[in-house]
């Protein structure tokens, strides 16, 4: 820290695994390095006031507003987004595929937000009822789907991960 | 969701009888891939190196004299490339019409950018390109205008006034009438009059708009990318506005983040961001923030009914004589008159009506420019008119059910031509039995139940209750769309369509009916759509038109190329066509099914120029087919609500919602369902919670999602879905609806009837949404 | 909407943190950040430099002080709400966190940035009024304690100097066996409350309060102790009649007026949820003390 403050930092965030360095004006949102300077677009903007959730992400597995950042922040620190949650060998996650089976996207804007919260909700809570799923993505809007079939895709994804029954 | 639905639709002509392999299985959607791995292509995810960042400038004011700007401070910003004012824009024509052109709207149109008058908080004043968008905005900031303030006129129902120098508030007046009004009323057993309104909401979708717009000098084309639902149209015009051969402009379409009527529309920054690539020789990049969504796209549903039903003894409508305010906003954009059209003229809805007349007053107010949401004119005129039967019935004491069975329009009666327009075409109501999804409706939601667990609930001091509503949607607006289908040399198939997608899942349904139709399994297909330099032209994504119109096309296209493929098949082995089928790509003949001859890449193959099989015939195997219609279909439905009340703090909380839907023939159920629920959504936002508000000064207070409540998934309860196919429409060869809008429609009409029966009190609400507040008003006047 | 260019700070310890605040002109202390980040993107604020806390390890943590919870400015939400001293010793702090934004911005919010927000209608600054919390001030003079009541001077504004911080709040506890509620009322779950109410009762042992604390949020320009309603339950028996009149008072509060909701609603709403926040803390206080009902 330079005693009068900085404009631009160099920093260092471990995106997915992998550690990216980057020059960083210290007012870049963290979602604005994502998508503009590690073109990372799938994490999404849908207000960039706090509210909608699309731009949410898991830094240090924790899921976070992104848009209520700064990317000088996220120096140091582990930062998942939704181009992560697939395998290395490309298999969807268990919520990707469940959100497919049950329809729970459909222009797919609010997904991204979405999948990353309730991949943080479902290792604090692998078994969750229809409500405290409601409740725990009450931050994300989705203005396509009505909600009920992103529910009936995280009951599935839930039973997936947990390893019990057999998913359709 | 639980599942309800019959699938006894007569196989579509051209195709075996039996049970579909493709059309009507709820199929996982093609689009999911990419949009689940964040490997999506937005508007805002469009870049091009040497892209410069376009920010407008807004109008703080409603209304005002622009007397100057002063862009000084910001053009002398590092990294900002240009500013533009009115001034830099004067050449361009203003916004033109798409729809409802009606004379005398012509002087309200909108210019791209501001001059002499700004008349909405949100226009466009200026515009600044710069190099990011951190900077563009800081310049935005610098940017400072002098504006004399004006009174601002808020009040579409106010008496008329001067909107601008010369020019009145009210436009038009959309005037539709039929039968002897007048003697229905003297001859009435009753008249039933009401005063309605609903809220100015619209559709927000959850991705902002945006536009790249770059010139490729190389090939002297200018590219438009992250347009959506009318890129044809839109590229027509734009290439009018700024001067070029239509040849020159070609307009992109890559995912779209909700369109609900909204996004797509023509709007003066697709004219900026194109002029500023052509004038700056650099890319253009445009993203909305969402403040400017909120005040700068278009606005929906303001409007205000006095309305009055004439009926006999029995309940049975003789006449309405409806006169209503349309709230436009400041400028009239593309769709011209259009909602207050369909208002006026879809108002009867499912019922017989003897006479009618109608009076939309179209008035101007100094607020964000209004056009269509998601069952436009419909949406409000549901609420209108079920509001209106409820009144009917509670004069008469006649059960709310029992008295629209009077008055719904009989099977025997379809198809059933009322004597006025909508949209531009007849109204002739296709095909349908609506007393018989009416029995279905009530049966599944047990409404008798239903009334005597509710007068028991009651009874031990709840408020809770229970509302219906009928209604009729429309889709399927003509008159043209075209589709062509391809077989490339590996068996995949190309369908390239006029039509586009605002993420409700085109693809997978055009795919779906093409693969029935040619034989293919439906993963094979790659679906193009949103481009203007792939096809000629297009009608594109609105008025639930995909399913019926390009969906047709794409049937009739793919049969032929069914057909050119079994007749070279034939000729090649030596049979006749009608010896031979395609499954799963592969000719087998009838007869021997099990011996898969040839494979349909073979054929194109063979079907190549330089096969001389083809000699002196159109090479390739592809066919081009378009879908013609002059009338719309319509399906139709019912809203069923159960609801209860906090007394002590106003809440509504929805208990349960059907929604029966007839549309026809549902092409994959599990989208039809999502379409519904997601309509349901913003039908409750629209009847419980969002509204744009303004102060007196024309203020808007809706400015950021804090304030403008798009309800969350703990506010939306699930919905049931009750899907019938009864009456598949005569109009197309698959019999299909529009799907989009049902699930919207009626949910107002539908929210006010419970609110009314938890009340205890017929007609207790008389406008949407029903805020808390209202709630308790309503409350302590029952109570009193 | 993008935040607007200023100087980036993020000091290490609390004396730094409190060095650049003496140093700098208008700067602004970034905590959680879910209430300063939309101001910034919004442009509503205009800070010269941005000194970022989230880098001082010491402003973190849950400590038990004799009978007070001490809570460092910058602990999350998140880890408040599943805290074992909070969860055992006070409950009402996560009943009230369950209604502080969601998931997303509780792993992120803290309490210190909460606070100092001072949103009337927030959660956290209705627990800490009601509870009698004292917060801890830092500034070049060293440190301070300070009083809710004190501390929350006026709409949106803390009695804090501009060369001062909060380091932390302290909570005195309630006795073991007590009745607490947290109710509210907002248009969708997780939004700021139109009106909120904490309740903390106590109970002697013949079954009348002992003690009771009664806050209202998001009615008034402050978090609004309701005195007189606690006067009127202290050493009285408790009853539904009781409750009744004691939420009743709310009619005399001089409730915030805005675009959305008018006074009046605000006053009605905040007498019912009073009576039910009343009620529950009751039931939960006879069960706590094993009374019967
Ligand atoms: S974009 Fe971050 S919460 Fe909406
Ligand atoms: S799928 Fe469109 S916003 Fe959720």
């Amino acid at each position: 820290m330079s005693d009068g403050g900085c404009a631009s930092r160099s920093i260092a965030v471990t995106v997915n695994g992998s550690v990216c360095r980057a020059e960083a004006p210290v007012r870049l949102t963290l979602s604005d390095f994502l998508r503009q300077t590690l073109h990372l677009t799938g994490t999404h903007l849908g207000c960039e006031h706090g509210v909608c959730g699309a731009c949410t992400v898991l830094v240090d597995g924790r899921a976070m507003r992104s848009c209520l950042m700064l990317a000088v922040q996220a120096d140091g620190h582990q930062v998942t987004t939704i181009e992560g949650l697939a395998a290395p060998d490309g298999s969807l996650h268990p919520l990707q595929a469940a959100f497919c089976r049950h329809h729970g996207l459909q222009c797919g804007f609010c997904t991204p937000g979405l999948l990353t919260t309730l991949v943080e909700f479902l290792k604090d809570c692998p078994d969750p009822t229809a409500a405290e799923i409601r409740e725990a993505i009450s931050g994300n809007i989705c203005r396509c789907t009505g909600y009920d079939s992103i529910v009936a895709a995280t009951i599935e994804a839930a039973r997936a991960l947990r390893g019990d029954g057999t998913t359709p | 969701m639980q599942r309800d639905r019959r699938s006894d639709a007569p196989a579509p002509p051209g195709l075996p009888p039996g049970p579909r392999a493709v059309i009507g299985q709820s199929l996982p959607r093609l689009e999911d891939g990419p949009l689940l791995r964040g490997q999506g292509l937005f508007a805002a995810d469009v870049n091009f190196p040497r892209q410069v960042t376009m920010r407008v400038v807004r109008s703080p004011l409603a209304h005002g004299r622009l007397v100057s700007i002063d862009a000084a401070a910001a053009l002398a910003m590092p990294g900002v490339v240009a500013v533009w004012t009115g001034a830099d824009t004067a050449a361009i024509p203003p916004i033109p019409f798409r729809a409802t052109r009606v004379r005398g709207l012509e002087p309200y149109c909108q210019p791209i950018l501001a001059r002499e008058r700004v008349r909405y908080v949100g226009e466009p004043i200026a515009a600044v390109f710069a190099e990011d968008a951190y900077v563009a905005e800081d310049a935005a900031d610098l940017v400072s205008a002098e504006i004399d303030p004006l009174p601002a006129h808020l009040d579409a129902a106010a008496p008329p006034g001067e909107f601008l120098p010369g020019l009145g508030t009210e436009a038009t007046v959309v005037r539709k009438e039929y039968g002897d009004v007048e003697a229905a009323f003297r001859a009435a057993h009753a008249i039933v009059a009401l005063d309605l309104s609903v809220g100015r909401h619209s559709g927000v979708p959850l991705e902002t708009r945006g536009a790249v717009a770059r010139y490729d000098a190389a090939r002297d084309v200018l590219e438009l990318h992250g347009t959506a639902k009318k890129q044809h149209w839109n590229r027509d015009e734009i290439a009018r506005l700024i001067g070029r051969p239509t040849h020159g402009v070609h307009l992109f379409e890559g995912h779209v983040g909700g369109g609900f009527g909204v996004r797509g529309e023509l709007y003066p920054e697709d004219v900026l961001v194109c002029l500023g690539a052509l004038r700056l020789q650099r890319p253009v990049k445009w993203v909305e923030d969402r403040r400017e969504h909120l005040v700068a796209a278009n606005h929906s549903r303001q409007q205000r009914h006095r309305i009055r039903a004439a009926v006999d003894a029995e309940g049975r409508l003789l006449a309405i004589d409806n006169v209503f305010f349309h709230d436009q906003g400041a400028y009239v954009r593309t769709h011209g008159a259009r909602v207050a059209d369909m208002a006026a003229g879809l108002l009867p809805g499912p019922y017989r009506l003897p006479a009618y007349r109608v009076a939309g007053h179209f008035r101007l107010t100094n607020k964000t420019p209004a056009a269509t949401y998601r069952a436009p004119g419909r949406f409000e005129t549901s609420f209108v008119r079920e509001r209106l039967m409820d009144a009917i019935a509670a004069r008469l004491g006649l059960d709310p059910v029992e008295l629209r069975r009077r008055n719904l329009i009989g099977r025997d009666e379809m198809p059933y031509a009322r004597p006025v327009d909508a949209l531009g075409v007849d109204v002739v109501l296709d095909s349908g039995d609506y007393h018989a999804l009416l029995d279905r409706a009530l049966a599944r939601f047990d409404w008798a139940g239903t009334q005597a667990r509710l007068a028991d609930r009651r009874a031990r001091g709840e408020c809770v209750g229970a509302g219906l509503a009928f209604f009729v949607e429309k889709s399927g607006l003509g008159p043209a769309d075209g589709v062509r289908v391809s077989v490339d040399a590996t068996g995949s198939v190309e369908l390239v369509t006029g039509a586009a997608s605002v993420g409700q899942g085109v693809e997978t349904v055009l795919a779906q009916i093409c693969a029935e139709a040619l034989g293919i399994d439906y993963r094979r297909i790659r679906v193009v759509r949103g481009r203007t330099d792939r096809i000629e032209f297009g009608n594109g994504a609105h008025a639930s038109r995909v399913t019926v119109m390009s969906g047709s096309a794409t049937y009739l296209a793919a049969l032929a190329v069914r057909a050119m493929a079994l007749e070279t098949a034939a000729m090649e082995l030596q049979t006749t066509a009608e010896a031979l089928t395609i499954r799963d790509g592969r000719i087998l003949r009838i007869a021997r099914p099990d011996e898969p001859l040839m494979a349909l890449g073979d054929i194109a193959r063979q079907m190549g120029p330089n096969s001389p099989l083809m000699r002196g015939r159109t090479p390739g195997l592809t066919a081009e087919r378009w879908f013609y219609s002059d009338h719309m279909t319509y399906p139709y439905g019912a809203h069923l609500a159960q609801l209860r009340i906090d007394r002590d703090t106003g809440e509504v909380r929805v208990e349960r919602y059907l929604v029966a839907y007839d549309i026809g023939r549902a092409i994959n159920p599990m989208l039809v369902e999502g379409q519904i629920a997601g309509g349901f959504a913003q039908g409750l936002g629209g009847a419980l919670f969002e509204e744009f508000r303004y102060d007196d000064e024309g203020q808007p207070l809706s400015t950021t999602f804090a304030d403008y409540l798009i309800p969350t998934m703990a506010e939306v309860p699930p919905v049931e879905v009750l899907i019938a196919e009864d009456a598949p429409s005569p109009l197309n060869p698959l019999g299909v609806k529009g799907a989009g809008e049902g699930g919207t429609n009626a949910v107002g009409a539908a929210i006010a009837a419970a609110v009314d029966d938890a009340l205890g009190r017929p007609g207790a609400v008389t406008r949407l949404p029903i805020a808390p507040r209202t709630m308790r008003r309503l409350l302590a006047e029952t109570a009193r | 909407m993008k935040p607007p260019a200023f100087l980036y700070h993020d000091p290490r310890s609390i004396d730094e943190a409190v060095a650049l605040l003496a140093r700098l002109d208008n700067a602004r202390l970034l905590a959680g950040g879910q209430s300063l980040m939309p101001m910034l993107n919004m442009r509503y604020v205009l800070p010269d430099h941005i000194i970022d806390l989230n880098r001082i390890e010491a402003l973190a943590g849950v400590r038990q002080i004799g009978e007070t919870l001490r809570i460092g400015a910058m602990t999350r939400q998140r880890d408040i709400a599943e805290h074992p001293l909070v969860r055992s010793r006070l409950p009402l702090m996560v009943e009230a966190l369950g209604h502080v934004g969601h998931r997303q911005t509780r792993n992120r919010g803290t309490i210190g940035g909460s606070l100092c927000h001072l949103d009337p209608a927030a959660e956290l600054v209705a627990v800490a009024a009601n509870l009698d919390a004292t917060i801890e001030i830092v500034g070049p003079k060293g440190a301070r304690l300070l009083p809710m009541a004190e501390f929350a001077l006026g709409f949106m504004t803390p009695a804090i100097a501009p060369d001062e911080m909060v380091a932390a709040v302290n909570l005195p506890l309630p006795a073991a066996r007590h009745g607490y509620a947290f109710l509210e009322m907002a248009r969708r779950h997780g939004d700021f409350a139109i009106v909120a109410v904490a309740v903390v009762l106590t109970l002697d042992p013949a079954g009348r309060l002992a003690t009771c604390a009664i806050t209202l949020g998001g009615a008034a320009a402050v978090p609004r102790r309701m005195a007189e309603a606690e006067t009127m339950l202290r050493g009285a028996a408790p009853d539904a009649l009781l409750f009744g009149r004691a939420a009743a008072t709310a009619r005399a509060v001089d409730a915030l007026e805005d675009a959305q909701v008018p006074g009046w609603y605000r006053r009605q709403v905040a007498e019912t949820l009073i009576e039910r926040a009343l009620a529950t803390a009751h039931r939960r206080a006879v069960a706590a003390n094993g009374m019967a009902s």
